[in-house]
């Protein structure tokens, strides 16, 4: 990551700022990521997603892990689940967040998530769910239920210090920290607490920005999760180009504002996958050139309006919300990614073996060229899209 | 640093790696073979008990339950003239499988994942399905026979030095910078799952300053890195591709025939310093 993600160091105290430069200096990164759906809709636990990321033990340090996973609230399924991390128990945070909450949301449940005490991680932080619905006042009555959850998140992350975040779905979560995967999950119980349709899960090997709680893969906005193996060149440009959206980079790692910019382009602007894949990792202009005129306008209007949301470096992400989940690398690939199909089960991996000691029958097996997405859809959805293409034509 | 990790870095390679009379029981050797069982096992324990099996006298070693450890095959160096080993993979392999190869024969029954051959000396790698990226990268000699597809960047900076020839057969079909910074070898692309369809290939052969590659099946002049020309197959070439396509057709039971059969574009680097102008002050 590069620099930029100083300035907010700063704003937020100089404590965290001072154990940066002490932190060991590492050339390469290999996260491992993980994602699994079943396209029917069927839920299960955790187990699935902790094995493979444990197969992949050697692509993380135990700086880092995490998982998300989808449909694991239903009996809270109409309600925003807000995930909060509290830094170092710092209770103050936690009675600003409480009033915070109170004024800007209906409260139905606020409880602390279920840990395990005998998990061996070191320091966790306070992390709190809270239920909620909007309750929106004057002007912003004016938004969408999602856009005002996204600005009191904003509000909580930049404006109550030691206070973040984790996620702010409806009927996911994000769970995280530092360690190695199966510590991270065994801390939240992930395998007998939660059943869900998706699990994305993450290794970390933190190489250019800390390896603290908040930092942990997946980044979350709404329901919007991404997990990030690589490294972010361009994360100046699309930061300050996400500003202007109103969103603000928090967490001291560069995936967060891959996070922001699916946020942006699918929930808000309603852009569908195949288009940003070619946003965020657009063909070159050699290849442009070559294509007929239609698709050359197509190419050429998308590197233009959307040049500051190219991601440029080496990068493979996953990214899940409601009903679907879709895997995509850089355009010159520069980080693995492969994907694998059982029957209604897809899983998209850093390495097919960790896929393979999940389901070692695989029906299809297979790895998309760079720039290319491989998408998982849940069927309901895939007939909705279906209905509503149809409407256009 | 103790705020941001656990006691400090953990060691994810030498983390569970037990001694090697702790994992002896995984080995079974009998007479001059040895079935390694290594679903319980960590990379380094693999390799340190293929290379206890080796010094004991085993000439073939077979792996069970394969799941993705790193590095298979690398530490079967041995200074004295010693036999070669035969090492039979069930499961899946994982990153740089064969690294260093010293003149052994690996066979996977399955796919293999990415940097197959990487560096590698000598010996044989045959894979019985797809690889993933960096196959054969920078490898200096033996041979290398994938029945399916490989990944990005296939045979990067490949090399030769006099004797010493790699060689790569790929049945499939490539991804981008196939060949890229080739700078020795012989690598073979045969398109056989392709159905007559063109490769998709982009950037094949960018930077190529040394070797030959010879693409079997349709492919753009735009497909191709700028740095390298086609020319005219010679009868040293059909001499070349008849040897090693035929033992990969004999390998995998496909027709000698039909396979030869298709068109060869032969690709050959324009400079051997492509980028002298750019760097050269």
């Amino acid at each position: 990551m590069s620099m930029a993600g100083m300035d907010v160091r700063r704003v937020r105290g100089g404590a965290r700022g001072m154990r940066r430069e002490r932190l060991p200096d590492k050339e390469h990164q290999a996260c491992g990521l993980f994602g699994v759906i079943d396209r029917s809709g069927r839920r299960f636990g955790g187990r699935v997603a902790i094995e493979a990321v444990m197969n992949m033990r050697v692509r993380g340090n135990g700086l880092g892990a995490g998982f998300a996973a989808y449909g694991i609230y239903p009996e809270y399924k109409d309600y925003y689940a807000l995930h909060v991390m509290f830094q170092d128990w710092d209770l103050d945070a936690k009675r600003e967040v409480d009033k915070f909450l109170e004024a800007n949301f209906d409260i139905v449940c606020s409880e602390e998530i279920p840990t395990n005490p005998e998990a061996p991680v070191i320091d966790p932080p306070l992390i709190w769910r809270y239920f909620v619905m909007p309750h929106k006042k004057g002007e912003e009555r004016r938004l969408s239920d999602d856009d005002y959850v996204v600005k009191k998140v904003m509000h909580i992350n930049t404006k109550i210090e030691n206070a973040y975040v984790f996620s702010s779905g409806k009927d996911m979560g994000v769970f995280k920290g530092v360690g190695f995967p199966e510590e991270i999950a065994e801390y939240f119980m992930l395998e007998k607490e939660y059943r869900g349709y998706i699990w994305v899960a993450h290794s970390r090997f933190p190489t250019n920005t800390p390896g603290w709680w908040g930092g942990a893969h997946p980044f979350c906005i709404l329901d919007w999760t991404v997990v990030h193996n690589g490294e972010i060149s361009s994360y100046g440009t699309n930061k300050r180009y996400l500003e202007m959206y109103g969103y603000y980079c928090t967490l001291l790692t560069d995936t967060e504002v891959m996070a922001y910019a699916i946020d942006l382009l699918m929930r808000r602007q309603r852009l569908p996958i195949e288009i940003v894949a070619k946003i965020l990792a657009p063909p070159m202009w050699d290849h442009i050139d070559i294509m007929d005129e239609r698709q050359k306008r197509l190419y050429t209007t998308l590197r233009m309006v959307y040049a500051p949301l190219l991601i440029n470096g080496p990068w493979t992400i996953i990214v899940a919300h409601h009903g679907e989940m879709f895997g995509i690398t850089d355009r010159i690939r520069l980080r693995p990614i492969t994907a694998g199909e059982k029957g209604d089960l897809l899983f998209v991996s850093s390495e097919e073996a960790a896929i393979r000691a999940v389901c070692p029958d695989l029906d299809r097996v297979f790895t998309p060229m760079g720039g290319e997405p491989v998408v998982g859809r849940l069927k309901s959805r895939e007939k909705e899209l279906r209905r509503r293409a149809e409407e256009v034509v | 640093m103790v705020e941001y990790s656990i006691g400090g870095l953990r060691d994810m390679f030498l983390g569970n790696v037990r001694r090697l009379k702790e994992i002896l029981k995984y080995a079974k050797i009998s007479s001059d073979v040895a079935e390694i069982d290594a679903s319980n096992l960590v990379h380094k324990e693999v390799n340190d008990l293929m290379r206890y099996c080796a010094l004991q006298g085993v000439r073939r070693i077979v792996l069970k339950g394969v799941r993705g450890q790193r590095y298979i095959g690398t530490r079967l160096y041995f200074p004295d003239p010693r036999p070669k080993l035969e090492i039979e993979i069930h499961g899946f392999p994982g990153n740089d499988l064969g690294a260093f190869l010293d003149g052994h024969r690996i066979v996977v029954y399955g796919n293999a994942q990415d940097g197959v051959g990487n560096t590698m000396d000598s010996g044989e790698i045959v894979i019985y399905g797809q690889a993933g990226d960096v196959v054969a990268m920078s490898m200096r000699g033996g041979r290398i026979f994938i029945r399916d597809d490989v990944g990005y960047r296939t045979a990067i900076h490949m090399k030769e030095y006099r004797d010493k020839v790699p060689v790569l057969v790929v049945g499939g079909t490539a991804q981008d910078f196939f060949g890229e910074y080739m700078a020795g070898g012989r690598v073979v692309l045969l398109g056989l799952n392709l159905d007559d369809k063109p490769h998709r290939a982009r950037y094949i052969d960018t930077g190529m300053h040394g070797g030959i590659m010879y693409i079997r099946g349709r492919v753009e002049p735009w497909q191709l890195g700028k740095e390298v020309g086609i020319v005219d197959m010679e009868a040293e070439d059909w001499k070349f591709i008849e040897k090693h396509v035929g033992d990969f057709c004999e390998i995998f039971g496909i027709k000698e025939d039909e396979v030869l059969g298709g068109s060869f574009l032969k690709l050959k680097p324009v400079t051997k310093r492509p980028y002298g102008k750019v760097y050269a002050y």
